[in-house]
């Protein structure tokens, strides 16, 4: 079981969900995807899609300024 | 396989879905599909596949662009008159997906070629306009094993079904072709342009589906409209087991070039 990093604060929906969906789609069940993103769209709409699709959100926490992590389980 | 960036833009609504994913992407981007006939039904069939991003797509056609083509085969533009159709559909295709690779056969189905073209494709799409080369390619594909999807238009109406080994292929519907003479192709009798883009992108989605696994295919159903009404009907068809080619005793085991009507000649799909 490994932790992948992804940053995608720079992206806009629906980017974010797609790029999420990319690094997924490399990572191993069980596997962890760390991503950082800002709040507004990118906030409520990747967590609610990763869970849509069949994907576990372990955490969603505050980083710093508009930034925040989210913890998606494959 | 790793998408570039491009790739993740350009494919990036498919990759949203989640019955598609990147996983039926690259399902896509590794097809194989031949288009037999670059005509109504094959242009859109041929672009839509194209912008899925299908990897290898080969067209065949013997015939070349007639102004009276664009009225809806809309692969081809009006500086194409004149040129084979194949290649007009390919420098489309590359146009719009450079990722596409295209084979092209500059060449009419024939009962001598069939089996050599399709076996190297995972899929068959019948784009034609003639009954001759519809038992010809449902022949071929119900010997080779190959699915494909049949599809047909003239007028207001259009029919399609998709085929696949163990399913009612078309000659358990429709046992032989109609005498020659009896029955107008679409350049005789006449066609409403923007069907030829209402069945060939079912036909388009049938093959994304098949591809990607995703759904139920129209298999065991012969979906037919008319545009006129705007009634669509599915009609449960059944395997048959007197089927003359895939039935318990098939009696057609070599695959025949059924004689063309005279008036076929200049056809125009």
């Amino acid at each position: 079981m490994s932790t992948v990093k992804l940053d995608i604060t720079k992206e806009h929906c629906p980017m974010t969900f797609v790029k999420t969906k990319i690094a997924l789609s490399k990572l191993q069940s069980g596997d962890i995807l760390e991503v950082l993103l800002v709040e507004g769209e990118p906030l409520q709409n990747v967590p609610k899609s990763s869970r849509e699709q069949g994907y576990k959100v372990l955490e969603v926490s505050h980083v710093e300024g508009l930034v925040h992590k989210v913890l998606i389980e494959k | 396989m790793d998408f570039n960036e491009d790739q993740i833009q350009r494919y990036s609504r498919h990759i949203l879905l989640q019955d598609v994913g990147v996983e039926g992407q690259e399902k896509i981007s590794n097809g194989k599909v031949l288009i037999i006939g670059a005509g109504g039904l094959g242009a859109p069939v041929a672009l839509y596949l194209a912008a899925a991003g299908v990897g290898t797509i080969g067209i065949i056609d013997g015939d070349v662009v007639d102004l009276s083509n664009l009225q809806r085969q809309v692969i081809h533009f009006t500086p194409d008159v004149n040129k084979s159709k194949v290649q007009s559909a390919k420098e489309k295709i590359n146009l719009l997906n450079p990722d596409v690779n295209v084979i092209t056969y500059y060449d009419l189905l024939t009962a001598s070629n069939a089996l050599e073209i399709i076996k190297d494709y995972d899929f068959i799409v019948d784009g034609t306009d003639n009954f001759p080369v519809k038992f010809l390619i449902n022949d071929a594909c119900v010997k080779a094993g190959k699915p494909f999807s049949h599809g047909g238009i003239l007028r207001f109406d259009g029919q399609t079904i998709t085929v696949l080994p163990g399913t009612a292929c078309y000659r358990c519907v429709f046992h032989a072709p109609p005498p020659a003479n009896a029955v107008p192709t679409c350049s005789q009798a006449g066609v409403l342009g923007a069907i030829a883009g209402m069945l060939g992108t079912i036909q388009a989605a049938e093959v994304l589906k098949y591809l990607t696994g995703v759904g139920d295919l129209l298999t065991n159903r012969l979906l037919t409209f008319n545009a006129k009404t705007m009634d669509f009907r599915t009609i449960k068809v059944k395997h048959n087991h007197k089927c003359q080619v895939c039935g318990d005793h098939p009696t057609i085991t070599d695959l025949i070039d059924y004689e063309q009507a005279t008036c076929e000649i200049k056809s125009n799909h």
